[in-house]
């Protein structure tokens, strides 16, 4: 379960009823190539179509920035790689919900021979769909739940924290960094631990400091958690939520903070030291391709990383010392050879408990796991969760 | 030292957008008319504001801009519910839900931008005083506008004969239009007051407190406005006092969390709640208190000759 996917989730079930309604009716369909008439359900055999219809559904607007913004980058990606050997299509704004059942059927009656729903929250009405048509492939970002015709996928945000996290480290003259957490899941404690563990692979004298918001969406809140780290003493922060406001609110205090999920180097040009992106496209040409090949599998879960080009730091701002630019260059190099791994033993938590061996990497199932801080983040994992 | 004086510092900012919006409400519900519809005014003016301070780099106009858009969509809510009567609650909610809309349809091209940057505020002479300076003497000139509104609303709601008129419309319009008041009219002024109140609230929030715009910046401190005015038991003072409380219960969630005491935040965020609902108890149980504090025909319409 991964932050985007329990932000999306929680920021639509915060909204009132009647603003779900009011998204449900802006929810709009739209076709880039003009959709040949609705075909019969898949169940009835159709003759092979001229191209593959491909069908994305977005928990939120395009927009400019941010989650849903990515995924259509993605989509576009496919639309480049493939020409007019499929056809892209995408309904935006779809709430999670009874409504995103609906929207999937929609489209696997239309003849979309693959579907990729990008929220979490999409889970349940898209295991439902996969069942009535098992001629249609479906993928589904970020949830855990897999079928003959269904698979999962998602990417690895924290190698972009180890990242940062190097760059922190060499940039910090307080030795104390913060961090702007959401909710403490396993997710959102990846992040943190990795940004951690980056800057004390360069500066173990570091320290990072951590203030939960508890919710995911608040920008004067995020500038109010930000504002008191500086007031802490941290000088480099990073966060998990979408907006730019911790970013500004380091620029403000002529700190230095990062940009998350997309390019906010345009926001804060002092303070902005880099951007932690993501891109679905690689993965999403994979899925095609498979499809077209005939090779797509079910029950697959696919998690790709900085190695297969789905995360990346951009942007490293110019002011950053060379040294240090080198070392988290080499970093994100050790990321993407696949030589280079955050979690690696010896791994202690901040009381002192080991949780990997020497030598030990993390595996899928102890990174699903993550409930603690390692050595180096003070305080404590709040309880409940 | 330093960080308790930077906590009064933040609680100040945090407070500042609860009060102003939580006296123009004050001001509405003294006059009789409840409001819903703070968290819309509150959106539509953050964006309002927020694409003047945009385009002419001035926050004076900033705030003008906002509180002239909110107030004017404040007195399209007061001629439903003051002319028309429809249903207060109702109209109030959807103005919510309008504003929420519109600002969104309105703000697409401004997610993202930034403003030109401006020199931190500091009082002459008295923003270098150790402590006092930096926990008080360092804020954005609104800080110490909306001090000096709340003080301002005191004394016009219980010193002046305009406010007496204004409190006689909310208690009873009736008595108040056998003397010859104009109660209809009023009630508008009371709302379009409001609504401007508002409008300085949600211009706070982009243009200084975030300051940036994205969809649903003000993030529920419409209600919490709202839930204020009954805390404070409609007084001026209280309002801004109780706004410092709830600010400052805030900031001090994020203080904590950097310290070695463990509290629950969760339980922290909720204190605002349970105090309102325990003032609410508390002044209901006494008809007497009630009847002083509680302007009675809050939330009743006014036909003018039935």
């Amino acid at each position: 379960m991964t932050d985007h996917a329990r932000r999306r989730l929680l920021q639509w079930a915060g909204l009132t009823t009647v603003a779900a309604a009011a998204a449900l009716a802006g929810c709009a369909k739209k076709e880039e190539p003009p959709a040949p008439a609705a075909q019969a359900p898949a169940a009835a055999p159709a003759p092979a179509p001229e191209a593959l219809k491909a069908a994305w559904v977005y928990v939120g607007p395009i927009g400019d920035a941010g989650w849903t913004y990515a995924h259509d980058q993605g989509r576009k990606a496919v639309e480049a790689e493939f020409g007019d050997k499929v056809k892209t299509s995408y309904v935006e704004k779809v709430p999670e919900g009874a409504d995103a059942e609906r929207v999937i059927r929609d489209l696997a009656a239309q003849g979309n021979k693959i579907i990729f729903a990008t929220s979490f929250g999409f889970m349940e009405p898209m295991v439902k769909v996969a069942a009535e048509f098992p001629d249609v492939k479906f993928e589904h970002a970020t949830g855990y739940k897999t079928s003959a015709n269904m698979n999962v996928y998602d990417i690895k945000l924290y190698q972009d924290a180890y990242v940062s996290g190097v760059l922190a480290g060499g940039m910090t003259k307080t030795n104390t960094i913060g961090f702007v957490g959401t909710f403490p899941i396993p997710e959102v404690l990846r992040n943190i631990n990795a940004f951690s563990l980056g800057a004390q692979s360069v500066n173990p004298k570091v320290k990072t400091k951590v203030v939960w918001i508890n919710t995911w969406f608040d920008p004067p809140k995020e500038s109010d958690a930000a504002q008191s780290l500086v007031n802490g003493g941290a000088d480099v922060l990073l966060q998990n939520t979408d907006s730019s406001a911790v970013l500004q609110t380091a620029e403000k205090n002529g700190k230095y903070a990062f940009g998350w999920d997309s390019d906010m180097s345009a926001v804060a040009p002092k303070a902005h030291l880099a951007s932690n992106v993501v891109h679905w496209g690689p993965y999403y040409i994979k899925a095609v391709k498979d499809v077209l090949d005939g090779t797509w599998k079910g029950n697959q879960r696919t998690i790709w990383g900085a190695k297969e080009g789905t995360t990346e730091v951009v942007k490293m701002n110019e002011a950053i010392p060379e040294a240090v630019r080198k070392k988290a260059e080499e970093a994100e190099a050790g990321l993407k050879a696949g030589t280079l791994s955050p979690f690696t033993g010896p791994l202690s938590d901040n009381t002192g408990k080991e949780r990997l061996a020497s030598g030990q990497v993390a595996e899928q199932d102890w990174l699903d796991k993550v409930d603690f801080y390692v050595k180096g983040v003070e305080g404590k994992v709040p309880a409940g969760n | 030292m330093h960080e308790l004086a930077l906590l009064v510092a933040a609680t100040l900012v945090a407070g500042t957008p609860l009060a102003l919006a939580g006296l123009g409400l004050l001001v509405n519900e003294r006059a009789g008319v409840l409001n819903l519809g703070a968290e819309g005014l509150m959106l539509v003016a953050a964006i309002g504001g927020f694409a003047v301070a945009h385009a002419t780099g001035s926050d004076t106009l900033a705030f003008a801009a906002a509180a002239a858009a909110a107030a004017a969509l404040a007195a399209g809510f007061g001629l439903l519910v003051i002319w028309l009567n429809t249903n207060q609650y109702a109209t109030g909610l959807a103005l919510t839900l309008f504003g929420y809309g519109f600002s969104a349809f309105v703000g697409v091209a401004y997610v993202g931008r930034k403003l030109a940057e401006r020199a931190p505020f500091e009082v002459p002479g008295l923003a270098h005083i150790p402590f006092l300076g930096t926990a008080l003497f360092r804020q954005h000139p609104m800080v110490y506008v909306t001090m000096g509104l709340a003080l301002a609303l005191a004394w016009f709601l219980f010193r002046s004969r305009a406010g007496l008129v204004l409190r006689a419309v909310g208690e009873n319009p009736e008595s108040a239009h056998a003397l010859g008041y104009d109660v209809r009219w009023l009630r508008l002024a009371a709302v379009a007051f409001g609504g401007a109140m508002c409008g300085l609230a949600g211009a706070f929030l982009s243009v200084v407190y975030a300051p940036l715009w994205v969809e649903g910046l003000v993030a529920g401190r419409g209600w919490i406005a709202l839930a204020l005015t009954p805390f404070a038991t409609w007084r001026p003072p209280r309002v801004l006092l109780g706004a410092y409380l709830f600010g400052g219960v805030t900031m001090l969630q994020f203080q904590l969390q950097g310290t070695a005491l463990q509290i629950s935040t969760e339980l922290l965020a909720m204190l605002p709640y349970l105090a309102t609902i325990a003032v609410l108890a508390l002044i209901s149980r006494n008809a007497a208190f009630i009847r002083i504090n509680m302007p009675a025909s809050l939330g009743r319409p006014f036909h003018p000759g039935s």
